[in-house]
């Protein structure tokens, strides 16, 4: 079967909880082949792609992720995202590859000052990563958020940059494709909700795709990014 | 011997709890305030060594984890 080969790695943190809602989307919806990595692991070889699941690292200790940067699978994925694999990191998971300095820029807490637990829409801005591709520009898709600190900020010059190379991959958006202050969940600069590297193959979002990939929860948009990243994955044999 | 580590918001950065704070001491009637920024402060405890070593090394910790310099700045003081 399509990607049955394929090895998905889903890390494992003190604090991680989507871990497993990530594990079954992944096994059991999409259909590849998926293991937990404790945080202590040091390698990843073996593994065609990576999901930094949600949850509170160390309880959100100090800041979001500070903590679980330093944990030794993190320089792991360092190397596995220096060397093109695929890697997304999902809530915290985005958060982690921020403090990591994975991915520009840092989160603060929501402008509301709320803890935002809903759907949200997002507007797809890029195909270029392993998780969007295929899922056309512009298309809405409906996923929810779960969050607290999911406000990001960057300073303009980095915000600039991001625009003009192609690292916006999702914005908040209504319901009709248009990024409104409205949409915006919890006061992101520019409603961004998902941001890449700048070679692509690292995507963090605030929003959880293995949250909504059947759908019996409401909605199956985030298949399409595991779906997409399965596809990326057969076509470069890896 | 002791230290204390300061680290705040970078001008620039919202800070939505100092101004749901500012808006609160607005509603107490504690007026005249301008503006509010919430920050950490840290106590620290050292072996002995030199003040400037001292510094240093915390200074080396503010900048690998207790303050995220996208967003925040940080000050050592090292006592005695």
């Amino acid at each position: 079967m399509k990607g049955r080969a394929v090895k998905t790695a889903v890390l494992v943190f003190p604090g991680s909880n989507c871990d497993h809602d990530a594990y079954h989307a992944l096994k059991h919806v999409v259909g590849v082949d998926a293991e937990f990595v404790w945080h202590k692991e040091s390698s990843l070889s073996g593994f065609g792609a990576v999901v930094i699941p949600g949850g509170f690292t160390y309880g959100d200790y100090l800041r979001t992720g500070a903590m679980a940067k330093l944990s030794p699978v993190m320089e792991a994925v360092r190397g596995f995202a220096a060397a093109g694999g695929p890697v997304i990191g999902i809530c915290n998971g985005f958060q982690i590859l921020l403090e990591a300095g994975l991915l520009p820029g840092a989160m603060i807490v929501n402008e509301s000052l709320r803890f935002v637990c809903d759907y949200v829409h997002l507007r797809t801005e890029t195909e270029r990563t392993p998780f969007t591709r295929g899922i056309r520009r512009e298309r809405v898709l409906k996923i929810p958020v779960a969050h607290y600190q999911g406000n990001y900020y960057a300073d303009e010059t980095v915000l600039s940059a991001l625009e003009a190379k192609g690292q916006v991959v999702f914005r908040y958006c209504d319901a009709g494709g248009e990024a409104t202050p409205e949409s915006n969940p919890n006061g992101s600069a520019r409603n961004i909700a998902g941001i890449c590297n700048e070679a692509g193959n690292v995507l963090g979002m605030m929003p959880h795709p293995e949250r909504c990939a059947e759908g019996v929860l409401g909605s199956a948009d985030g298949r399409l990014l595991f779906d997409a990243m399965v596809s990326w994955l057969g076509e470069r044999g890896r | 011997m002791k230290a204390k580590i300061y680290v705040t918001f970078k001008k620039g950065v919202l800070d939505p709890q100092g101004k749901a704070i500012h808006a609160s001491l607005t509603h107490l009637g504690i007026g005249g305030v301008e503006d509010v920024r919430v920050g950490k402060f840290m106590e620290v405890r050292l072996h002995e060594m030199g003040k400037e070593e001292a510094r240093a090394r915390l200074e080396e910790a503010c900048r690998r984890l207790l303050a995220n310099t996208v967003i925040e700045d940080y000050r050592v003081e090292v006592e005695g």
